[in-house]
C-alpha cells in the first residue's frame, strides 16, 4: 500500500486504509475504544428497532381490518379546531432541537470549554425530559380518551395499540435512559472530571444520543405519516 | 485531524444541518397537513425520513470523518435489514391476499376515527368520512 497518502498518524486513508485497518494484528479502530464499543451497541440496537418495525409492517400488511387514521387519532385542539399530528410533530422538533444542543455540546467539550458543554448537555437533557413528558401525555389521552388498549381499539385493527405501545415505548425507554446518561455525564464535565482523560465521553454521549433522534425519524415517518 | 483525536469541526456546519433538519421535518409534517395521499405520500414520507437519517449518522454523528474500517462496521451489517424488509413485504401481502381471498373481510372497509366515536368536538378531517 506504498505510494498513497497517509495522515499524521501514519494511517492511509479510504481503501487502502480500510484494508490496513481489518488486517492490522492490533487495532482495526483507531478510535478511543469507548466510541468503538457505543457503535457496536448502536448497531445492536438498529437490529432490535428494526425488528420492532419489521414486525409492524408485516401487521401492517397482514391485518384485514382498517388500519386506524394516526392523523384524526394523534390530533390536539388548542381551543379551536384539531389540529392533525400536531403533538407528534412538536414533539419531533422538540428532539431535533435536542440533537443540535448536543452536537455544540460535542464542539465545546473538544474545546475544553467546561462551562457551555455542562449547559449543552444539560439543555439537550432538559429537551429529552420535556419529549418524555410529552409521551406520557399523548399515552394517557390514548388509554383514558380513546381507549386504545395492547389487544384492541375503538377505531379498527387491534394491532395498532400494540404496535403503538411496543414501538413508542421502547423509543421512550431509550430517551428517559439517556436523559439520565446525559445528566451523569454533564455533572462530571461541570466537575472537571475529564480534564485529564479526554472528552471523547461527550462524543460518545452524543452518539447515543443523536441514535434517539435517528431512530424516532423512522418512527414519525412509518408510524405516524403513513 | 490525527486518527486518536475526537472530532472538531467548525460550528457552521452543525448550524446548517440543524435547520435543513428542522427543514425536512417541516416538509414531512407538510405532507400529513395537506392530506398528501397515494404514492405521492409514501415517495416524500420516505425520501425526506432517507434525508434526515442521512444527515444525522453522516454530519452529527461525524460518520463522514470516520476512517472507513469503522464506516463499513456501522453501516454493512444494518444493509442486510433490506432484505428482511423486502421478504416480508413480498410474504405479508401474500398473507392479506389469501385473508381477503378466503376469509371473506371487506378489502375497503373503512377505519374509523375520533370524530365519529365521540362527536365533532373531538376529532377533526369530518369530510374524510
Amino acid at each position: 500500500m506504498s505510494g498513497t497518502a497517509v495522515n499524521e498518524a501514519g494511517l492511509h486513508s479510504g481503501v487502502p486504509g480500510l484494508v490496513d485497518d481489518w488486517s492490522a494484528d492490533k487495532q482495526a479502530y483507531h478510535v478511543p475504544w469507548g466510541k468503538a464499543m457505543m457503535w457496536i451497541f448502536l448497531v445492536s440496537d438498529t437490529f432490535i428497532f428494526t425488528c420492532f418495525l419489521t414486525g409492524y409492517l408485516n401487521v401492517r400488511l397482514t391485518t384485514t381490518q382498517p388500519w386506524p387514521p394516526q392523523s384524526e387519532i394523534f390530533a390536539l385542539s388548542f381551543g379551536g379546531d384539531p389540529i392533525p399530528l400536531i403533538l407528534i410533530a412538536i414533539m419531533t422538533f422538540i428532539l431535533i432541537t435536542s440533537s443540535g444542543t448536543m452536537a455544540l455540546a460535542v464542539n465545546m467539550g473538544y474545546r475544553k470549554d467546561k462551562k457551555k458543554t455542562f449547559w449543552f448537555i444539560a439543555a439537550t437533557a432538559a429537551l429529552g425530559a420535556s419529549f418524555v413528558g410529552m409521551q406520557a401525555f399523548e399515552w394517557t389521552k390514548l388509554i383514558v380518551d380513546e381507549s386504545v388498549r395492547p389487544w384492541g381499539n375503538p377505531f379498527g385493527a387491534p394491532q395498532f395499540g400494540s404496535v403503538f405501545f411496543m414501538i413508542t415505548g421502547f423509543h421512550g425507554l431509550h430517551v428517559s435512559a439517556g436523559v439520565i446518561y446525559l445528566l451523569w455525564v454533564a455533572f462530571r464535565v461541570k466537575r472537571g472530571y475529564y480534564d485529564d482523560k479526554g472528552y471523547e465521553i461527550v462524543e460518545i454521549a452524543g452518539l447515543y444520543w443523536h441514535f434517539v433522534d435517528l431512530v424516532w425519524v423512522f418512527i414519525f415517518a412509518l408510524f405516524y405519516l403513513l | 485531524m490525527s486518527a486518536e483525536a475526537g472530532q472538531q469541526h467548525p460550528l457552521g456546519i452543525y448550524y446548517k444541518i440543524w435547520t435543513l433538519l428542522f427543514f425536512l421535518s417541516a416538509c414531512s409534517y407538510a405532507v400529513d397537513f395537506f392530506e398528501v395521499q397515494g404514492a405521492w405520500r409514501w415517495t416524500l414520507v420516505i425520501l425526506f425520513m432517507a434525508l434526515k437519517a442521512g444527515f444525522i449518522v453522516s454530519i452529527f454523528m461525524h460518520a463522514v470523518w470516520e476512517r472507513m474500517a469503522l464506516v463499513f462496521t456501522i453501516l454493512g451489517p444494518p444493509m442486510v435489514l433490506l432484505l428482511l424488509i423486502a421478504f416480508i413485504t413480498i410474504e405479508g401481502n401474500y398473507t392479506s391476499g389469501t385473508r381477503y381471498t378466503y376469509m371473506g373481510h371487506d378489502p375497503n372497509a373503512e377505519a374509523l376515527g375520533p370524530s365519529d366515536l365521540h362527536g365533532e368536538e373531538h376529532g377533526g378531517a369530518e369530510e374524510k368520512h
